[in-house]
């Protein structure tokens, strides 16, 4: 056997030789780009994991970067530097931190200003750190790993929320909807999937929640991907806790969430955070039955934006998903841009000056106008959103909430 | 932790898993005991047929039980086709060259279909997929529970097959003694090409007995093969009934130390079985190539 896993590495090792020739192919039919006058386009690193285990996430966030860009060039591109256009140097990370690290390698090479993306938190952790070796500015999309902030990298922005906001938000909603409905929740499972990601977020939550008056009864963690979700079911059907809070990918949440309708579990709540697809409109219309009432804490876009919507129309009009790796990363490029007008320049060292002053408010997020203490954008927020009736409605802040949350589930 | 109430279902979980684990591995094994090859192509050519029962469901709106009568004939066709046209030829009957040409083929596949379908995963939904059977304390998915005797069907109809048909008595004397079998006037070509087939058939079938319970990406096929090279070095090189036996027991060993180690920690009881097996029976629990 150990000859056989030997060969599935062999595999995976040609499988990203293969990549890497295709890379290095384009790399080269990129060269003449680099030979035209100073000015023509700025070159902007986009890596995601569009192949593995994350890659519907990964290219859904490549979508968004990409659709930011195009709007940029058709608008005349970066002004500051002479309408130069930018050019994206697409990378795949194949969901492992090793390829992100490869992709940021050649993508220094290929003389990028600025890298977006990351997705996965160990992706974004290890290509960020290989980016710091350049002095490379690094825009992290998604990654909620606190410690991608919190490692003194001078180069590393995060425009999204990390853990610590995203767990207090969760925690301070999950009481305030309790407390709402008259406490009726007062046990809780943790299902979370056992990477970076899952594993510090139940750490959080299990920390955290029993100082809030909710007793956690059991947490399972399993990897990605997981074929079966049956035995976990089970446990949750054994101990029958008031609500089930998971922390997974969306692939490991459709077959949880199948998996719990099919075993006919019956919690007064599913309350996700970060949960891959309770606030995934194709997971609302694809399993509308399991979707129903589940509450989750997560990126969401500005529901009062108008640019959000125009966003979303064109999205839907590709007959794509609006999912939050689409906004984040189009808002993503729009920060960089935005940087790269106020720099003047594509610098590294002027870009991350600039990117640190930023005060970018033309994002479809509600976090508000941009500012970055040690790299972490301070508005950054997530918002509760729930599935009511075939729509994802936002139930928390009240500040622009759709609809009341609907708590505990009704019994059908 | 030990009550029946979780035992029992946990059980019989392990045991409709393990039954579609098997289906996978049986089609190794098969081209395994005659081919002498290991098939790194099985996985990419597993995620094919889940996105053609996929597509079956979608555009033609046929139900997979349904379509896995089309399909594993389709599947015949092209694993057929595969070994006769690409895998034979392009091997000069150099083990090691057989290797590179599967090894290449997953490729080729994976990103054909990463490029044709995009890394989307995508589910069949069905009336009857929640649909459950209760069994005492468990409920039991209706879709696992008929892929489970369709399993059982196939591995009996593949077992009497070899051991009653000309054709499978021709597969079996070339894995036995390939050079006696040409003396005989068995073309070997062609009972590797039909060995293929049958392996790429079995592929069929798991993948519409998946797909109702079961997502399809690009990827999907991976998370089965790795298990299914287990249960073929567990069960016994080219062994039918090793195949058949092997996973069931790999499925029930996930499930409970899935249940009792976490499902993270789980993976582990299967590769404990595994050496434990290697340790006492080196040759696998049904030891010979039986076919």
């Amino acid at each position: 056997m150990s000859s056989a896993a030997g060969w599935i590495d062999r595999r995976r090792l040609l499988g990203s030789a293969v990549l890497g020739a295709g890379a290095a192919t384009s790399g080269a039919l990129m060269m003449p780009g680099v030979l035209r006058a100073q000015g023509s386009a700025v070159k902007l690193g986009i890596v995601h994991p569009v192949s593995g285990a994350l890659s519907y996430s990964g290219q859904q966030g490549r979508l968004g970067a990409v659709m930011a860009i195009d709007e940029i060039n058709a608008a005349g591109g970066i002004k500051a530097l002479n309408g130069a256009k930018i050019e994206a140097v697409l990378g795949d990370a194949q969901s492992t931190p090793e390829g992100g690290n490869a992709e940021v390698e050649k993508m220094n090479s290929a003389g990028v200003a600025a890298i977006v993306g990351g997705y996965g938190s160990s992706i974004c952790l290890a290509a960020s750190q290989t980016a710091a070796r350049y002095d490379l500015p690094y825009v992290v999309d998604v990654g909620v790993v606190d410690a991608i902030v919190t490692r003194g990298l001078k180069n590393t922005f995060r425009f999204g929320p990390g853990f610590g906001v995203i767990a207090k938000t969760a925690l301070d909603n999950l009481v305030t909807i309790n407390d709402l409905a008259g406490k009726p929740a007062k046990t809780v499972m943790i299902v979370h999937e056992d990477s970076a990601f899952g594993s510090g977020l139940a750490k959080l939550l299990n920390d955290q929640l029993p100082g809030r008056g909710f007793q956690v009864l059991d947490t399972i963690s399993h990897p990605t991907p997981t074929r079966d979700f049956n035995n976990v079911v089970l446990k949750i059907r054994a101990q029958a806790p008031d609500l089930v809070v998971p922390a997974n990918y969306y692939n490991e949440y459709v077959l949880l969430a199948r998996t719990m309708q099919q075993q006919r579990i019956r919690s007064k709540g599913i309350y996700s955070v970060l949960g891959g697809a309770a606030s995934s409109y194709k997971f609302v219309k694809e399993f509308p039955e399991a979707a129903q009432y589940i509450m989750d804490c997560n990126h969401w876009f500005d529901p009062r934006s108008a640019k959000s919507a125009a966003l979303r129309k064109k999205v839907e009009e590709k007959g794509e998903f609006y999912t939050y790796e689409v906004y984040m990363n189009y808002s993503c490029i729009l920060l960089v841009a935005d940087a790269l007008e106020r720099a003047a320049s594509t610098d590294r060292a002027k870009l991350i000056t600039a990117l640190e002053s930023s005060t970018f408010s033309g994002h479809v997020m509600p976090y508000g106008p941009t500012k970055f203490v040690n790299g972490q954008n301070q508005g950054a927020a997530p918002v509760n959103t729930q599935v009511l009736g075939n729509d994802i409605q936002v139930i928390l802040p009240e500040s622009f909430a759709s609809a009341k949350p609907v708590f505990p589930m009704p019994r059908a | 932790m030990l009550s029946p109430g979780i035992l029992v279902p946990a059980v019989l979980n392990g045991l409709l898993t393990g039954a579609l684990y098997a289906l996978v591995a049986l089609g190794l094994t098969l081209i395994y005991g005659v081919l002498h090859i290991i098939n790194f192509a099985h996985g990419a050519l597993l995620t094919a047929a889940m996105f053609a029962a996929f597509f079956a469901h979608r555009l033609l709106g046929l139900d997979p039980y349904i379509a896995a009568l089309i399909l594993t004939p389709l599947f015949f066709v092209v694993g057929y086709g595969l070994q006769r046209c690409v895998i034979g030829p392009a091997s000069h009957g150099e083990d090691r060259n057989y290797l590179l040409v599967t090894l290449g083929l997953a490729v080729v596949i994976e990103n054909a279909l990463l490029y044709a379908f995009r890394a989307d995963t995508r589910t069949v939904t069905l009336d009857y997929a929640f649909d459950v059977i209760q069994l005492g304390p468990a409920f039991l998915a209706v879709p696992r529970v008929m892929a489970f005797a369709a399993v059982i069907v196939v591995a009996v109809a593949l077992w009497l097959f070899m051991r009653l048909s000309d054709t499978g008595k021709a597969i079996r004397a070339v894995a036995r003694e390939k050079l006696g079998a040409e003396l005989v006037g068995i073309e070997v070509a062609h009972i590797y090409a039909v060995t293929f087939g049958l392996g790429t058939a079995c592929l069929a079938i798991a993948a519409c007995l998946l797909i109702p319970t079961y997502y399809v990406n690009p990827q999907a096929g991976n998370a089965f093969v790795l298990i299914a090279f287990t249960i073929v070095v567990l069960g016994g090189m080219g062994s039918v009934a090793g195949a058949l036996i092997g996973g069931l027991l790999v499925g029930v060993v996930e499930s409970l130390s899935g249940l009792y180690l976490g499902e993270s920690l789980g993976q582990i009881g299967i590769f404990i079985v595994f050496i434990l097996a290697l340790l006492l029976r080196p040759t696998g629990l049904f030891g010979q190539p039986v076919l």
